[in-house]
């Protein structure tokens, strides 16, 4: 048996959808009101999942309390009430879609000690949502 | 291949001890789960079963009867009782969200004769779940292929 540990959190931040490889018209075109030069902002929420051996001791695949603190300095302080463009350096040069914020987080979270990441789920509205595995479908990365 | 879900809840009360650890490790590594009168949760179970629809009744299985392999396997174990004490199945298990998932799984996946136990969702609060899968199905679905 395979068991995964999921847990959601959630962070508010404003973007723009803005590619410098595209001229301004092609921008509005392909963006629409997502390329309005003053940005807008979402509520996100970001379900983390990662998965190991049930601790005997504890019950636990990875301490809540672990992960919280993980997510929090990786993820949530970084990102929460900040515009990514230009406060995250990784949106300087990648757009900050939910696609990219959703690997992203991937990219930061693979390297939290204490269970392998499987999955992130970046949830842009109630209506939008996003998963990314990596590109090994979580199959080599290390421990 | 068609992936069937069916949600049930059940509410229980539970708190997290090892009785190898002091007292001092029990409140550090369990915080105030290790309250000792316990405290419980509304959990929400979600079960998916794979298979292919019978061409005749055009199901996978009955519902009905997944409905009542839930009620008995589950709902009469756990609903309105104090996991540590009631569920003899979590006997000497830390009743957390992982070890109650994987005693549902190993109570269902025996019961299911009609297509197999793909998945068991447990969410203890809404930003909590634990997702066990068979050791191969696991695999297969990270890997995104069909089986």
């Amino acid at each position: 048996m395979k068991i995964h540990l999921s847990r959601r959190y959630r962070f508010s931040a404003s973007h723009r959808l803005h590619s410098a490889q595209l001229g301004e018209e092609e921008n509005r075109r392909v963006y629409g009101k997502c390329n309005n030069p003053y940005g807008h902002g979402h509520n996100y929420v970001v379900e983390v999942a990662v998965s190991g051996p049930v601790d005997q001791a504890t019950g636990m695949i990875a301490n809540l309390t672990d992960l919280d603190a993980f997510v929090e300095s990786e993820v949530i302080e970084p990102f929460d009430h900040k515009y990514l463009n230009e406060e995250v350096t990784e949106f300087r040069k990648n757009v900050p879609t939910a696609e990219n914020i959703c690997i992203e987080i991937f990219n930061r979270l693979r390297r939290f000690p204490r269970a392998r990441l499987e999955r992130v789920r970046v949830e842009e509205t109630g209506l939008n949502s996003f998963e990314y595995a990596g590109e090994t479908a979580g199959a080599t990365h290390e421990r | 291949m068609v992936y069937l879900t069916r949600k049930i809840e059940f509410s229980a009360s539970h708190l997290y001890h090892n009785p190898a650890f002091s007292a001092e490790e029990n409140r550090r590594v369990f915080g105030k789960c290790n309250n000792p009168h316990g405290h419980g949760h509304n959990y929400v179970l979600e079960v998916t079963v794979a298979g292919d629809p019978d061409p005749a009744t055009g199901m996978v299985l009955d519902l009905k009867e997944l409905k009542e392999i839930l009620q008995r396997e589950v709902t009469d174990r756990m609903d309105h009782r104090f996991l540590n004490y009631e569920v003899p199945e979590l006997a000497g298990q830390i009743p957390t969200c992982e070890n109650i998932a994987a005693v549902i799984w190993q109570l269902l996946e025996p019961k299911i004769t009609h297509g197999h136990l793909n998945r068991v969702r447990l969410y203890e609060t809404p930003d909590l779940f634990v997702d066990c899968y068979g050791d191969g199905n696991g695999a297969h679905l990270r890997a995104g292929k069909a089986r």
